[in-house]
């Protein structure tokens, strides 16, 4: 679907560390992300998964008392080495976040907010088709089509996320981080995000964090488990939830903790 | 009897209810019952303030009638007879008398005033002990009828705290009456103003010089127009022009790039500012910015430049007005949800295009607000304007010449002699009343603002 990168992996992360002033969050985390696949973390809370999922896109730059160690690659190359410009970057690893959080602007503002500031658009007429594109890739076209000037934070709670989640492909990213993009919805926008995480897939590859195993399990085909900042175990979907490898893994998806 | 002495007898009255009803509490009969509804020392309380306000209510009615009771009762004494007819000869007559009366030895006073003087020490004697005495009677009656009440189930509790809350309560309407009164004083001066000079006259004139008032016409130099536009152009031009990019950019650097401990030293350094005597920004405006200005426009070419010019005058105000627009544009930045930030930064954006195209127009509301607040504050600022403006009434567009502002000229018509029945005088307090309406608009639509600026991220 996409051109084969020449690195074997999309995103690679070799023994990261995440501290938080003295607190070691994440420890010694190696990690392997693939286009065309769904990768999901799940694990207790407070276990990492997402402070890890971070540092993909270095969004932990953005807290002052947080240090990151190890080596994490986009197509091979170390995106915390001081070549890579965090804006570069994070124009093709994008982030859609727990709680919604649209701009308080227009729909179309929203959407059109990433491509005006990496100058993606050459005309006027561009930026909107990439504003249409994009709400359509994010299945709010119908909805919204005719009051794109409407506030973007009048919408609901799930069209807010969607919403979000054509901000972030507007930018046409290659990866995309989603941090429980879910938990704050009701079941029914909760389906339909995991629908368009299916339709997505392909296109981008997705790392998305969840303490949902059902989810985990629905939308993804590898599936991390965390716990205590370790990475417990990581495989394909089917198997970690079928037949774990690892005693922990198995206490948690059995409902034993967590 | 001395007041102070009565009030502290009254004092003491509430304090032997207290003591009375808390020891009859305590030695109710509670009838099996395990807890009485009130405790014992409430009970003491309820009986405490019947002893107590009442007869305080009472002195404070009699002490402001009893002037009126011994003008009566001096008026109607044969001593009085010799008094004149003439209302502003008598009440001449009758201040020395009082005059006199506390001060026996004032031989200046007039011979009738002096005649009078033992009428108004009787009368007033006589009328502070009715008082006392009605007081001390009142505070008995309402610490019997208290006593009375109270039983083991009384609901002592309840009355208390009611009657705290109708204290709080007079408390708070205490602030709002007193606005009213101004209100109400300034407009009754102004009316009598507007029955000299027609109201348009006086909002749309062009000229202004009370210095040279025509009897005939007085109108025609009290036309209010000079100083709205000096007003606004040194409060809500110049200053603001200071202000607001100050104010914002400070509050900018201190919520998004300053780090912890440059805040903390900062952010009340900057606060020191709005601290600072309005006085000593005037002499400050005054003795260094003027000539400074002034210095400046002549190097410009303008060898007869004002040293009272619009410039000083502003510039010294914005100063004094930044901390309010910075400290209101912080409180609005801070209150934009953090993921906001979050949400732009990870769409790849830099620090300074978050700020700008994201976190200021969630700030805007807010910023809006503190920017009218400060507007507000500023044409109502007078020391500055005193010190550093001038009194010539202009309009001008060039900052470098002098301009006037409605506090500077309210100060001007009111210092120095002048009768206060003259339509130069009464101007005054025209204007003030113009002042005060504009700024209490410019504070409801800033309160608006907030309002709904509030309700958008709850």
């Amino acid at each position: 679907m996409t051109a084969p990168s020449p690195a074997p992996h999309k995103m690679s992360a070799r023994d990261v560390s995440v501290f938080y002033g003295d607190n070691h969050a994440v420890r010694g985390v190696s990690i392997d992300i693939d286009m065309d696949k769904v990768t999901a973390f799940i694990g207790p809370s407070g276990c990492g998964k997402s402070t890890f999922l971070r540092t993909f896109n270095r969004m932990n730059d953005t807290i002052a008392s947080a240090r990151v160690t190890g080596e994490i690659t986009l197509d091979g190359e170390d995106i915390y080495s001081p070549n890579m410009d965090v804006v570069q970057l994070r124009a093709r690893v994008g982030m859609v976040f727990q709680k919604p959080n649209p701009f308080p602007k227009s729909i179309f503002e929203n959407v059109a907010y990433g491509p005006r500031i990496h100058g993606l658009a050459s005309s006027k007429t561009d930026l909107e088709g990439i504003v249409e594109r994009s709400l359509k890739r994010a299945g709010l076209w119908e909805e919204v089509k005719d009051r794109l000037s409407d506030s973007g934070t009048a919408l609901s709670g799930g069209q807010q996320q969607r919403l979000c989640i054509a901000r972030a492909i507007a930018v046409d990213p290659e990866v995309i981080l989603m941090d429980e993009p879910a938990s704050a919805l009701d079941p029914i926008a909760t389906a339909k995000i995991e629908e368009l995480i299916h339709e997505l897939r392909g296109r981008y590859a997705i790392v998305i964090v969840t303490h949902n195993m059902q989810q985990a399990a629905r939308v993804s085909q590898r599936t991390a488990f965390f716990h205590l900042g370790h990475l417990v175990e990581y495989g394909e979907t089917d198997n970690l939830f079928t037949a774990p490898r690892e005693e922990r893994t198995k206490d948690y998806i059995t409902g034993r903790y967590g | 009897m001395n007041p102070f002495a009565l009030s502290f007898l009254i004092l003491g009255l509430g304090l032997i209810g207290w003591l009375t009803a808390r020891a009859r509490a305590l030695r109710f009969d509670r009838g099996g019952a395990k807890r009485l509804h009130s405790l014992p020392a409430q009970h003491g309380w309820f009986v405490a303030m019947w002893t107590m306000l009442p007869p305080l209510l009472f002195l404070v009615v009699w002490s402001a009638v009893t002037p009126g009771l011994v003008r009566q009762t001096v008026l109607q004494s044969p001593a009085a007879a010799g008094l004149s007819d003439f209302a502003f000869e008598r009440d001449s007559v009758l201040a020395q008398a009082r005059e006199v009366a506390r001060n026996p030895f004032d031989t200046e006073a007039d011979p009738l005033a002096r005649k009078l003087a033992p009428v108004v020490r009787d009368a007033r004697s006589r009328y502070a002990w009715t008082g006392a005495i009605a007081a001390i009677l009142l505070a008995f009656a309402g610490a019997v009828f208290a006593l009375s009440r109270i039983r083991a189930d009384f609901r002592a509790r309840s009355k208390v705290e009611r009657t705290l809350m109708m204290g709080l309560l007079v408390a708070s309407l205490i602030a709002i009456l007193t606005t009213l009164g101004i209100f109400a004083s300034l407009f009754w001066e102004s009316t009598r103003f507007f029955g000299q000079v027609p109201i348009t006259q006086f909002l749309f004139g062009t000229h202004w010089s009370p210095q040279v008032i025509d009897a005939k016409n007085p109108g025609a130099s009290l036309g209010a127009v000079p100083l709205f536009w000096g007003t606004f152009f040194i409060g809500a031009v110049i200053a603001m022009l200071v202000a607001i990019p100050f104010g914002l950019m400070s509050a900018v650097y201190l919520t998004q790039y300053a780090s912890a401990t440059t805040r903390r030293w900062m952010k009340p350094t900057l606060e020191m500012l709005a601290g600072v005597p309005t006085v000593v920004y005037g002499y400050f405006a005054a003795l260094t910015v003027a000539p400074a200005v002034r210095k400046l426009a002549v190097a410009l070419g303008d060898q007869f430049a004002s040293s009272e010019s619009a410039l000083a005058a502003g510039l010294v105000m914005g100063v004094m007005i930044i901390p309010f627009v910075s400290s209101m544009a912080d409180d609005s930045l801070a209150a934009v949800p953090s993921s906001m930030r979050d949400g732009s930064l990870a769409m790849g954006a830099t620090t300074s295009e978050t700020i700008s195209r994201v976190l200021i127009p969630a700030a805007l509301p807010g910023v809006v607000a503190g920017v009218l607040l400060a507007v507000s504050r500023a044409i109502g600022e007078t020391m500055i304007v005193v010190m550093a403006a001038s009194g010539a009434a202009t309009i001008t567009l060039n900052p470098l010449q002098s301009a006037t502002t409605v506090t500077k000229q309210i100060v001007d018509l009111l210092t120095g002699e002048a009768e206060f029945d003259s339509p130069k005088t009464l101007a005054a307090f025209a204007l003030g009343l113009t002042l005060f309406v504009i700024t209490l608009l410019l504070n409801i639509v800033a309160l608006r603002v907030v309002k709904r600026y509030r309700e958008a991220y709850d």
